[in-house]
């Protein structure tokens, strides 16, 4: 037994660096099945707490959509008096058509109005028991581009409710700005449970790569004696929560995917009321990649945590 | 290869395991050091393994001054020291094969590149075809002998033995005690701290001995053996 040391060129050991950490990835893997229900607990643990964030994304941004939709198509409801005829309508409808500031004018008959309403309320029977259509002839009026703005649009409702025909006319735009602030909010109260929910996701992974240290503590020991670095000792677990992350990110594709099913099938029957073609959009592909990245770097993050502070405290003694 | 110069080594709470300690130990060459349980023998062999830093002195390893040996470098000086302890320290859920190789994983080896490199270990001492066993399938003796092929598994120049034969019977610590020899003969320095006395006695070899912190002999074994066995 000659006292040589190991001789390993430069380029070997670049090689033979990626192909002991390809390895130990798969070591990892490998550990997880090992331990299958701590593994996977970690794991739902890892992708349910980043459903909910992600799941409410869906939400706001689909709700950012629909009021954007909203915004461009400002319209001015205009509800007649009751004892106009049908001519009266008509004419009262040609008059505003040729206003220069409205693009177009759609009239609703009160006809109409109750059938479609009958039609989509589920109220139908209920409104056979009335004695005449309580409904108004409704003028929709909606403006030219350059007066679709708050400030114009309002300008123009005022003008336009002063209208002898008209009894009341409404922009829908106070509870659009209402909407609005309401989806502000949700917004912000997203980010701070996001914030609070990936703490969390850390914590939980930084105290399941904890554990799984504190079990391997002997074999710790032993690498550290036979001149192990602390890199190689940190990228077992490392991996783990590379793992961790990875996995815990297409349980997190999977739950949000059914839980936007769930809401997209409640917002359906929203929309059929609403006569709309709105259907719920969920995550994009770009979307879904940031969120396996994120579940990756928490993943990564927990564990770098955890072995930071608890493979340099194991020392052989 | 290790040399101590003037090296106390003070525990906290007071306790002073080591008092002003000097030897030196030169490339090639076998020692034991013995004494009493408490004497220090633990504490200078970890000071060598940069388990313990020295209190006071210097300590030399292979050239390198260890009070200059910042803590990331420990384990590259690790390296070239083979350590085989009392209990073995092996990794019992990994097979005979993967323990000794351990240090050649550690050093960037894969599975294929280290195989020759641990048969022939394992050959030295005497296992080959037991690399799919795993620890628990062995005997002690045989443990024993696992531990000493990962501990020379990368050639180190250098071998400390804390206890090797603590829980063997005479004829199987002799066995080991001529492997150490043989890793001797091929220019091995050997430092085995032992307290086996008839065990030294028959092998006519340098002996430190330390007696309450302090290295009270430096020389052959059987004038200190005589004076240490008058006293059990």
């Amino acid at each position: 037994m000659s006292s040589g040391k190991v001789n390993i060129s430069w380029f070997r050991r670049f090689t033979m660096f990626w192909v002991h950490n390809l390895q130990q990835a798969l070591g990892s893997l490998g550990e997880l099945t090992r331990n299958p229900v701590a593994s996977m607990m970690t794991i739902f643990v890892l992708g349910l707490s980043l459903t909910l964030p992600s799941t409410l994304y869906v939400v706001v941004k689909n709700s950012q959509a629909v009021t954007s939709g909203l915004n461009d198509a400002a319209e001015i409801s205009l509800f007649l008096r009751k004892d106009l005829t049908a001519s009266d309508v008509e004419t009262f409808a040609q008059r505003m058509q040729l206003r220069t500031d409205v693009e177009r004018v759609e009239v609703v008959a009160k006809d109409q109005g109750l059938r479609e309403f009958r039609e989509l309320s589920g109220f139908g029977s209920a409104l056979d028991y009335l004695q005449e259509n309580p409904l108004p002839d409704v003028v929709i009026v909606f403006p030219t581009a350059e007066f679709r703005s708050v400030e114009r649009a309002q300008g123009l409702l005022a003008e336009l409710s002063q209208a002898r025909e008209v009894t009341s006319a409404s922009l829908d735009l106070q509870w659009l700005e209402r909407l609005q602030a309401l989806i502000r909010l949700v917004e912000d109260a997203l980010g701070a449970l996001a914030l609070l929910l990936c703490s969390a996701v850390i914590l939980i992974v930084g105290n399941t790569i904890r554990l799984m240290i504190l079990n391997r503590r002997d074999e710790i020991v032993v690498m550290k004696l036979v001149g192990a670095t602390d890199g190689y000792i940190q990228r077992p677990f490392l991996y783990t929560g590379f793992w961790y992350g990875l996995i815990g990110g297409i349980v997190a594709w999977v739950a949000t995917a059914l839980l936007v099913w769930w809401i997209a099938r409640a917002v359906a029957g929203v929309t059929v009321l609403y006569d709309s073609q709105f259907r719920l959009s969920g995550l994009n592909l770009q979307e879904l990649m940031v969120l396996w990245g994120i579940a990756v770097g928490l993943g990564l993050l927990g564990s770098w945590i955890a072995v930071r502070r608890h493979v340099a405290a194991i020392e052989p003694r | 290869m290790i040399r101590f110069e003037q090296v106390s080594k003070t525990y906290p709470g007071g306790f002073q395991a080591l008092k002003q300690v000097s030897f030196e130990l030169n490339n090639g060459e076998l020692a034991f050091l013995t004494g009493h349980s408490g004497a220090g023998k633990s504490t200078l062999l970890r000071l060598i393994a940069l388990m313990e830093r020295a209190t006071i002195g210097r300590v030399v390893i292979n050239g390198h001054d260890l009070r200059k040996v910042g803590r990331k470098q420990v384990p590259f000086l690790r390296r070239d020291i083979g350590m085989i302890f009392q209990d073995h320290r092996l990794l019992l859920e990994k097979t005979i094969f993967d323990n000794v190789a351990l240090p050649l994983y550690i050093e960037g080896y894969t599975q294929g590149e280290a195989r020759k490199r641990v048969q022939a270990a394992l050959d030295k001492v005497g296992l080959a075809g037991k690399e799919r066993h795993y620890p628990m399938m062995l005997s002690g003796g045989e443990q024993q002998r696992v531990g000493i092929a990962r501990a020379i598994v990368n050639k180190p120049p250098l071998l400390l033995a804390d206890e090797p034969t603590g829980n063997l019977d005479p004829k199987l610590s002799m066995e080991i005690m001529r492997l150490f020899e043989s890793f001797n003969d091929v220019g091995v320095a050997v430092l085995i701290a032992t307290h086996d006395l008839g065990l030294i006695a028959r092998m006519k070899y340098r002996t430190l001995t330390l007696k309450q912190g302090q290295m009270i002999n430096d020389g052959l074994a059987h004038e200190p053996q005589h004076e240490e066995g008058s006293v059990l």
